[in-house]
This record gives structure tokens, C-alpha cells and sequence, in this order.
């Protein structure tokens, strides 16, 4: 008898408003697939972000709490403190997590709040059209970068935000991963699930970041642009496990 | 052998699972679905591998692989 490959129980059958080829949808079904596999549906709390993942809520079917732009961390911390039993994570794009909401992520992590983060990193600000997010890689094209990104512009370098969470005392599990084919796919399913087993059992800070395609903002094919991660992007965020204890 | 179940109205059409198949037993339909896009369809004569690639990249989650002896 071969393996079945069905639809989580935990992802409504609707269609979502992503973009062709979008890494969102992905992330979704996985994380839904985890839900349903550790058996933690009645005590998942997801805190999602704004961004093009806004409407989370109406795809994921565990409770979901919405958080105003790059304050998710800090809706999550009230949520956990108040219901330690619970699960929490959140889901946040790189201008959210790594931009305005920067503040509020490092001091949540530097809490060792018992949460679990995960980054959805697309080099850009999705929702609002493309512009420069702190993950932008040097040299490439953005709406606000038309030239490409060039730090000697004053545009700055790609942060590297989940090396700088990994050095806090509070962070008990860091890990970077890509949805550049099927065995990094599974390979971020096997990530994220860590990082829910590591809220579980070390009550610390957990965080994934996931490499996904923006074809829409990148102007590339869905496939072009898994390519793009597979050459150019994950020389700038090398893959692996950055801190698991 | 497995049996792969596309939710054609779902599909957007990205093409993912065609290129990540194995077997290359995923093509573009030729027809439109509801939303006015050309979706993939598994061949007619279908020899699925049950490898579930397919079901593993698809980013609108309407792939489903169903194992047979
Ligand atoms: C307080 C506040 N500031 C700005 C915005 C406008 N805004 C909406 S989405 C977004 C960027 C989201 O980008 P990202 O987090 O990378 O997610 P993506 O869309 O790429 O998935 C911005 C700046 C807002 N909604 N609220």
C-alpha cells in the first residue's frame, strides 16, 4: 500500500487570493499538516501578521488571532502569558518581522517568550507592491530600488535577522530553510516542526525562516523564481540549523 | 499504482508540479478551468510513481495523491 498525500485537516478547502507559484499557500499547508500530525489543533493559537498573508485566519481552521503590522510578537507574548498552555506562533513576512516590527521581535526572543516564530522571508514588501525590505538582496530590482539595492547608496545590507536572534540567551531553537523543491520543502516541514516541539518542551524562543518565491514582485515564472532562490538567494542566507539546543 | 486528484478549479496554473514530477506524467490542460486559467491535469494513461512531489510543491494545496497497492 502506497503513501496518501491528502489535503490537512486543519486547511479549509477554499481558495486563497495568493499570487500563482506563491510560497505563502505552501507554508500554510505545512504548518496545517503539522497542527494535524502533533494533534494540537484545539490548542494552536496562530498570530497572524499584515502583510500578503493578512487573512490567514480565513485559511487556517485553529484559532487565529489578527496583529496590527510587525506587532504579532507582541500579541503572541499577551496571548501565551495569559494561556501558557496553549501553543502559540506566529506568521510574519520580512518587512513585518524585520522591519517595523523589529523592536518587538528581538525583545520578545531576548524574553524567551515561549513562542514560535515563522519568518516568511520574499526579499520584499509583497502587499503593498514591492519595495525594498530589509532582506532585499544587494543589486536586486525593487520599485523603490530600480537600480538595485546598493549599500554604498545608503540602502543598507540584507539583514540577517535569524543569525542575530540565534546569539540571545532567550532563543532555544534558530533555523533557516528554503522552498526551493520538494526535499527543502519537506525539509522546512521537518524545521518547523522543531521549533513547535521546542515551545513545547524547552519553553523558550523558536524561530524558522523560510526562503519563499514572490514571482508577482520578483517579475519571474513561478519555476524562474524557485531557480533564483536555488542560485542567488541562499548565497546571501545560507540554509541549515543556526542554534538548537 | 497512485492516483493524483487535481482540484481543477483551485489550480492557478503555476506549473510547479508539472516541472517537479518525475515521471513527467502532469501537463497543462488545454481547456480553462472557472477562473479562466489553464490547469494541470495527470495524463490519461496515468503510471504514477506516488511519489507525491506534486501534492509537496503545490502552493493552491488542490493536489492530492492517493497510494494504491
Ligand atoms: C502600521 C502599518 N504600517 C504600514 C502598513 C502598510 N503595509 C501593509 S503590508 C506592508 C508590508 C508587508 O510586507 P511583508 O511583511 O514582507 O509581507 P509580504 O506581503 O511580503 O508577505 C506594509 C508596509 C500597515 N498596514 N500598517
Amino acid at each position: 500500500m502506497g503513501k496518501n498525500f491528502l489535503h490537512p485537516k486543519s486547511l479549509k478547502k477554499v481558495d486563497t487570493h495568493y499570487c500563482p507559484g506563491c510560497g505563502h499557500g505552501i507554508i500554510h499547508r505545512i504548518i496545517a499538516g503539522i497542527v494535524d500530525e502533533l494533534g494540537i489543533r484545539e490548542k494552536t493559537i496562530a498570530v497572524t501578521p499584515v502583510g500578503c498573508a493578512v487573512i490567514a485566519y480565513d485559511y487556517w481552521d485553529f484559532n487565529c488571532c489578527e496583529a496590527p503590522h510587525g506587532r504579532g510578537l507582541a500579541v503572541a507574548t499577551g496571548i501565551k502569558r495569559c494561556l501558557p498552555q496553549n501553543i502559540v506562533f506566529t506568521y510574519q513576512g520580512d518587512g513585518d518581522l524585520a522591519s517595523i516590527g523589529i523592536a518587538e521581535t528581538i525583545h520578545a526572543a531576548n524574553r524567551a517568550e515561549a513562542i514560535s516564530c515563522i519568518f516568511v522571508n520574499n526579499g520584499c514588501y509583497g502587499m503593498t507592491g514591492g519595495q525594498l525590505a530589509p532582506t532585499t538582496l544587494i543589486g536586486q530590482k525593487t520599485i523603490t530600488t530600480p537600480f538595485g539595492r546598493d549599500p554604498n547608496k545608503g540602502e543598507g545590507w540584507p539583514l540577517k535577522l535569524t543569525e542575530i536572534l540565534a546569539s540571545l540567551e532567550g532563543v532555544c531553537f534558530a533555523a533557516r530553510t528554503s522552498l526551493a523543491g520538494p526535499k527543502e520543502i519537506l525539509n522546512t516541514q521537518t524545521q518547523i516542526k522543531k521549533a513547535f516541539l521546542a515551545q513545547i518542551e524547552k519553553k523558550k524562543f523558536s524561530i524558522v525562516e523560510v526562503l519563499s518565491p514572490c514571482p508577482t514582485v520578483w517579475q519571474k515564472e513561478p519555476t524562474k523564481a524557485i531557480e533564483f532562490i536555488q542560485q542567488e538567494v541562499i548565497k546571501t542566507f545560507p540554509v541549515g540549523i543556526i542554534k538548537e539546543l | 499504482m497512485a492516483e493524483v486528484i487535481i482540484e481543477k478549479d483551485k489550480c492557478k496554473g503555476c506549473q510547479l508540479c508539472i516541472f517537479y514530477c518525475p515521471t513527467k506524467k502532469l501537463v497543462l490542460s488545454s481547456k480553462l478551468n472557472k477562473k479562466g486559467i489553464k490547469f494541470a491535469k495527470p495524463l490519461d494513461n496515468i503510471n504514477c510513481i506516488g511519489c507525491g512531489f506534486c501534492f509537496t510543491v503545490c502552493p493552491d494545496s488542490c493536489v492530492e495523491v492517493y497510494g494504491k497497492k
